[in-house]
C-alpha cells in the first residue's frame, strides 16, 4: 500500500536537502552538549562554548566519577520507579481497560464515564497536592512519585481501543470450561494484548524516567530525588553536585569545571535513552497511529 | 418498599459481576483518589487556609480570593500569556508539522526511516534536558548565539533579562521538541491513504502538487481537526517544564513567560500563597472545562465521528 504510493513519488532531492537541514538543526544543539562536556572550563571562559573544543578535557568527567554517590543514587530511584511504575501502571490500566470492554458487566459502562470524566475535569494542582500531602502523607516517599501517575486516563481509553477488537467469543467458551473472570483475564486477555501492552508501557515507562513534576512536588529528602529532578538541581545551582559526597573530603568549590561539569552530568543522565530510543520507536509510532485514529 | 426491594436486586446483581467489580477495584480506587478526592478540595479557594486550624476549619471568606486574584496584575497577565502562547503553538506547530508530514510522504522508505528516528528524537528529552541545551545556546557570556553575534560584530543580548524575545524562543523551543512528533502523526495517516486515488489521478495527468492539494490534504485534513480540537480544549493548560525550566525561572521574564500552571506552581510551593493558587487553579479547572465542552460541541456539529464524546 505504502509502496506504490511512494514509487509515484520519487525521491526528489530538493525534500532529502530539506530533511537534512532539519536534522542538522536537530542534532546540532545536541552534539554542543557533549563538546561542552569534554571542554576545560579555561577555555570555555576565553572561547565561549564551542562546537569543536579547543582542548579535549575529560577533567569533568574525572570529577564526577570521583564522587558518584548523588548520580548513582538518582539513576536508582528513577530505575526503581521506572520498573515499578510501569508494572503497576499496566495492570491497573489494563485490568480496568479490559472490564469496560465487557458488554455483558453490569457497570460497565459506568466504570467507563468514571475514567472519562476525568479528561474533562481537573480539579487542579492545588487540591491535588494537598490530597497526596495532607490525606495522603506520600510526601517524601517512593509512592509519590508513582501512585499520581498509577491510572492514566488517556492511556486507558487507548487500552479500550485494542481491547475492543478481541473476539468475545474465547471469553465464553473459556467459561463454558469453567475458567473464572481473573483466570480469563491472567491466561487469555493478557497474552492476547502483548502488542498493546508494549506499546503503552514504554509509554509509561517513558513518563516514569522523564518525570521531574512529581518530585519537585513532593520530595525533599536528597536520597529520594529521581535523575531529572537531580539533573535539574544542579543546573539551578552546581553545588548540589558537592552536597551528596562523603563527609570528609574537603571540597574546593573553585576547583570544580563548573560549567562542563554540568554538560557532563546532562549526558550521563540522559545518554542511555539516547541508545535505547532507536529501539523503542517503532512501537511508540504503532501507538501513536492507534491512539490518533481512535481519538 | 419499593425502594428498598430495588436497592436488594441491584445488591443481587452486583453480587453476581463481583469477580469484574473486584478485578477493577485497584484501578478505581487510584482514580478515585487522585482525581475526584481532589475535587471536594476546591472548596479551598472559598477559604482562608490556615494550616493551625485545618482545611474544613479554616474561615470561609466566599470569593475574596478570587477578589484579589482577579484585582491583581497577575490574573491579566497569565490569562494573556497562556492564550496567546499556546495559541501560536497550536496555529505554528499544526502548520509545520503538517508540511514536514507531506513531504516525509514523499521520502522512500529508507529515507524516511532515517529521518523519522532523527525527528522523533526530541520527543524523548525531558525538559530539564532541552533546558541544558537552551542554555548553551542562549547563556549570556559563552552561549553559542552571543558569540554569534560578537563574531558578526552585533551587540550581545541578556537573553534571560529581556522579555521581548521569549515568545519567539518559548515557540522555537516548543517546536524543536514537538514538531517531529505530531509530524509523524500526519504522516501515518497519510500513508494510510489508498494508493489507488494517486494512481487514478496521475493517469488522467495530475501533477503531484495538484494531487497533495486534491488529495491527501482533504483526506487528513479530519486529522487535523481532531488534533487542533484536542489542542484548543487544552489550551488553557500549559506544558509546564516548557515555561518554567526553557526561562529558568527568571524574575524578569515573567511578564512574557508566565501562564497559570507556572503561577499556581510558585504561589503554591514559593511564595505559600494558597488563597491565590487555588483561585487561580479553580480558574483554570473552570475555564478549562467551558473549553473541552464547547470543543467538542463544534466538532459534533461538523462530524459526529470525531468528536470526544
Amino acid at each position: 500500500m505504502r509502496k506504490s504510493n511512494i514509487e509515484t513519488a520519487g525521491n526528489q532531492p530538493w525534500i532529502i536537502v530539506v530533511f537534512i537541514i532539519l536534522s542538522l538543526l536537530i542534532i546540532f544543539p545536541l552534539l554542543y552538549v557533549i563538546s561542552v562536556s569534554v571542554s576545560s572550563d579555561a577555555d570555555i571562559a576565553r572561547y565561549g562554548y564551542k562546537l569543536i573544543p579547543q582542548n579535549f578535557s575529560f577533567q569533568a568527567y574525572d570529577y564526577i566519577f570521583r564522587t558518584p554517590k548523588g548520580l548513582l543514587q538518582s539513576y536508582l530511584i528513577t530505575i526503581i520507579v521506572t520498573t515499578a511504575g510501569t508494572t503497576l501502571s499496566l495492570l491497573l490500566t489494563s485490568s480496568i481497560a479490559y472490564v469496560m470492554t465487557r458488554k455483558d458487566y453490569r457497570y460497565s459502562r459506568l466504570t467507563t464515564f468514571f475514567v472519562f470524566f476525568t479528561l474533562l475535569f481537573n480539579a487542579g494542582l492545588v487540591p491535588s497536592y494537598i490530597v497526596a500531602t495532607n490525606v495522603l502523607h506520600i510526601q517524601d516517599t517512593l509512592w509519590a512519585l508513582i501512585l499520581p501517575y498509577g491510572v492514566s486516563a488517556w492511556f486507558t481509553m487507548l487500552m479500550k481501543g485494542f481491547m475492543d477488537g478481541l473476539p468475545f467469543e474465547i471469553i465464553e467458551s473459556a467459561k463454558i470450561d469453567g475458567a473464572g473472570e481473573w483466570g480469563i483475564f491472567a491466561r487469555i486477555i493478557l497474552p492476547l494484548t502483548k502488542p498493546a501492552l508494549a506499546t503503552i508501557g514504554l509509554f509509561y515507562a517513558l513518563a516514569y524516567w522523564n518525570d521531574w513534576w512529581l518530585a519537585m512536588l513532593y520530595i525533599q529528602n536528597e536520597n529520594l530525588v529521581p535523575l531529572q529532578y537531580y539533573l535539574q538541581r544542579i543546573m539551578t545551582n552546581i553545588e548540589f553536585l558537592t552536597k551528596n559526597m562523603q563527609a570528609g573530603i574537603n571540597v574546593d568549590m573553585s576547583a570544580i569545571p563548573a560549567e562542563s561539569s554540568r554538560m557532563a552530568i546532562a549526558i550521563l543522565a540522559a545518554g542511555p535513552m539516547m541508545f535505547a530510543f532507536p529501539f523503542f520507536q517503532k512501537y511508540l509510532i504503532k501507538g501513536l497511529t492507534v491512539g490518533s485514529i481512535k481519538g | 418498599m419499593r425502594i428498598w426491594t430495588g436497592l436488594r436486586n441491584e445488591g443481587r446483581q452486583f453480587w453476581r459481576s463481583k469477580s469484574l467489580f473486584f478485578l477493577s477495584l485497584p484501578a478505581l480506587i487510584i482514580v478515585f483518589v487522585f482525581y475526584y478526592l481532589p475535587m471536594f478540595g476546591i472548596v479551598i479557594a472559598f477559604k482562608d487556609i490556615n494550616y493551625a486550624k485545618g482545611i474544613w476549619g479554616s474561615d470561609w471568606v466566599g470569593l475574596d480570593n478570587f477578589k484579589f486574584f482577579f484585582q491583581s496584575q497577575d490574573a491579566m497577565r497569565i490569562t494573556r500569556n497562556t492564550l496567546l502562547l499556546n495559541g501560536m503553538f497550536i496555529v505554528i506547530g499544526t502548520f509545520v508539522s503538517v508540511i514536514i508530514g507531506l513531504l516525509m510522504a514523499e521520502l522512500g522508505r529508507r529515507w524516511v526511516r532515517i529521518f523519522q528516528t532523527v525527528l522523533f528524537f526530541p520527543y524523548f528529552l525531558s525538559w530539564v534536558v532541552v533546558g541544558f541545551i537552551t542554555y548553551i545556546l542562549l547563556n549570556p557570556t559563552y552561549g553559542v548565539i552571543n558569540k554569534a553575534l560578537e563574531w558578526m560584530n552585533l551587540i550581545p543580548v541578556d537573553w534571560y533579562s529581556n522579555p521581548d524575545y521569549w515568545p519567539v524562543i518559548l515557540t522555537l523551543t516548543y517546536l524543536w521538541k514537538n514538531v517531529g512528533y505530531t509530524a509523524i502523526i500526519f504522516f501515518t495517516g497519510l500513508i494510510a491513504i489508498d494508493p489507488t486515488y494517486f494512481e487514478a489521478a496521475s493517469i488522467d495527468g495530475a501533477t503531484r502538487f495538484q494531487q497533495i492539494r486534491k488529495i491527501s490534504i482533504p483526506l487528513i485534513a479530519p486529522l487535523i481537526t481532531l488534533l487542533v480540537m484536542l489542542n484548543i480544549g487544552r489550551i488553557f493548560y500549559s506544558d509546564f517544564g516548557l515555561f518554567y525550566f526553557i526561562p529558568r525561572d527568571a524574575g524578569m521574564l515573567y511578564s512574557t513567560t508566565d501562564v497559570v500552571d507556572t503561577y499556581v506552581f510558585r504561589a503554591l510551593r514559593v511564595t505559600g500563597d494558597i488563597g491565590m493558587a487555588s483561585a487561580a487553579s479553580l480558574y483554570q479547572a473552570i475555564v478549562g472545562l467551558v473549553l473541552v465542552f464547547s470543543t467538542n460541541l463544534i466538532v459534533r456539529k461538523f462530524n459526529k465521528e470525531n468528536a470526544l464524546f
